[in-house]
């Protein structure tokens, strides 16, 4: 082991390593979003038989049109809103709520109510039960009741989050706020909900792209965009219409690309900074 | 009260046997299992493996950490159709492969009842890599960067280097990436669900398929057995795997 040896292996590294971040850009994302706008601007007959080729003539725009008409996407989409907004809102307020007193407040209710809670990360919700209780309680295919099974879901997720991280943060700091003359809301909001960016993150990506449970709670009754491309792609309308298939997904994924994309440092530094401590 | 309590009963009396003696349930946990370890295993290697990649903080890695980010905010589904599209025999894989052979390739991908079930967790891990590698990339920043010089002047060579001093530091971000990447499989359903829909011949039918199948025929306490095995099995597998890899970060 010469130094030497090992230089020229780094510098073979160093110029390898841009090659190679390229070519895996390319092969792995390129190619499967190439297909997807490629195959969106084709008209029915060329996109019948899917492939990398491009198209004769470009029907990009009428197909999104199209799609826009025919599958009333602004109606899945505010679907899709109605129930992410206050699922998010409900999680982060309640669960960091929760998981303050449990942060702060050591007793031995406290320490079982805490396992309790954050045993939902662990513990898949049992679907059909789910199902036959809310139509018990009258909630099968409302918004509220679909707004109920996701906040059953992640609550776990942002109390086991947020009380991990109260308990790094010194008593006496919030002391010192609040004899600055900060409440215990202000203190809440200055320095517990910035550190929630993980778990909002990965929150919002789960409920917005669900369509497993959504299927089973509001399936027919409420559309949200997944649950219109799962069932405008899987009969009747869309059955092997690729173009239209793929400009759906174009659409669908744009809201979520166009807030990532302007949001870009923050989404990384919140995903990476909460998930290893 | 008595009357639920009979109900659920006969629910479990008639369900459980029936499925147990015709080989569904087992056939669907194994499926279940083999689905989940392939998932946890190729999401991890892929993520890792673009991590050290893409470590160096510079403009050319940055966009391209962006790029791997795409898959990982897309709907499962979409992602589904997308590979149904691409790894049908005539589709894009088959053409670029026969391009590069020189004669037509016109492998089914989705259609094999041996490999499929690799291909689909490929797939799978294929949309979560992104996020995993954002998770290793957190590990590897967490590295003093002076541990790692003062073992370069010891003459410890790049692999030493990374296996003796880098790879141990990683623990936490193993924890969390292979835990998230077993749940996220074990309740896995769109991206079977929009590239093979349980086929062939049910080879793919991992419990959430199975669950939704059954529960669109009527089936309500053959689904309602599956749900409660799929919740018995996550609790099962997940404890004990979350509490191995906790001893594993003391240890170290």
């Amino acid at each position: 082991m010469t130094r030497p040896a090992g230089l020229s292996d780094r510098a073979i590294w160093r110029r390898a390593q841009p090659v190679v971040a390229i070519a895996g850009v390319v092969a792995l994302i390129g190619i499967p979003l190439w297909l997807v706008v490629v195959t969106a601007a084709k008209s029915q007959g060329e996109a019948l038989n899917p492939d990398l080729s491009l198209p004769g003539e470009w029907h990009l725009l009428d197909n999104l049109r199209r799609v826009w008409t025919d599958a009333d996407l602004p109606a899945a989409f505010f679907g899709s809103l109605l129930i992410v907004v206050p699922t998010v809102a409900g999680v982060l307020t309640f669960g960091s709520m929760a998981a303050w007193v449990l942060a702060r407040r050591a007793t031995r209710l406290n320490a079982i109510l805490y396992a309790l809670g954050i045993s939902g990360i662990i513990l898949p919700p049992a679907v059909v039960t789910v199902v036959l209780l809310l139509r018990q309680l009258g909630l099968a295919g409302t918004a509220i009741g679909m707004i109920g099974v996701y906040l059953g879901i992640y609550i776990s997720t942002v109390i086991f989050f947020v009380t991990g991280f109260v308990r790094t943060i010194p008593v006496a700091l919030e002391e010192a706020a609040q004899i600055d003359g900060a409440g215990p809301f202000l203190v809440f909001r200055r320095v517990v909900l910035p550190v929630l960016a993980t778990a909002t993150i990965l929150i919002c990506l789960y409920v917005w792209n669900d369509v497993f449970y959504a299927f089973f709670v509001v399936g027919g009754r409420l559309d949200t965009l997944p649950l219109n491309l799962f069932r405008v792609a899987s009969a009747g309308l869309y059955l092997n219409n690729w173009h239209l298939i793929f400009a759906y997904v174009i659409l669908m994924s744009l809201p979520l690309v166009v807030v990532f994309a302007v949001a870009q440092q923050k989404v990384i530094s919140g995903i990476t900074g909460g998930a290893v401590k | 009260m008595y009357y639920n309590k009979e109900v659920f009963a006969a629910n479990g009396t008639t369900a459980t046997p029936e499925l147990a003696s015709n080989g569904t349930l087992f056939r669907a946990l194994r499926i279940t299992i083999v689905y989940a370890a392939l998932v946890a295993v190729f999401q991890n290697l892929f993520g890792f493996a673009l991590a050290v990649l893409l470590e160096r903080d510079n403009w050319l890695n940055r966009v391209a950490r962006i790029f791997f980010l795409i898959p990982v905010l897309m709907s499962a589904l979409a992602v589904g159709y997308i590979f149904q599209a691409l790894l049908k025999p005539t589709g894009g894989v088959n053409e670029m492969i026969g391009a590069i052979l020189r004669h037509p390739f016109d492998y089914a991908w989705l259609a094999d009842t041996t490999w499929t079930i690799v291909v689909v967790a490929l797939i799978h891990a294929w949309k979560w890599m992104g996020l995993s590698m954002l998770i290793y990339l957190a590990g590897l920043n967490t590295i003093p960067e002076d541990i790692v010089e003062a073992a370069r002047i010891d003459g410890a060579s790049r692999w030493r280097t990374f296996w003796a001093i880098r790879s141990p530091l990683l623990a936490p971000a193993v924890t969390f990436n292979v835990a998230t990447a077993l749940l996220g499989s074990m309740n896995g359903f769109d991206v079977v669900q929009a590239t093979t829909g349980g086929g062939p011949a049910r080879t793919t039918e991992i419990l959430n398929i199975f669950i939704y199948r059954t529960f669109g025929q009527g089936l309500f306490a053959q689904a309602t057995t599956m749900s409660l095995v799929l919740f018995l099995l996550v609790a099962l597998m997940a404890f004990p795997v979350i509490y191995l890899l906790r001893k594993r970060e003391e240890i170290l």
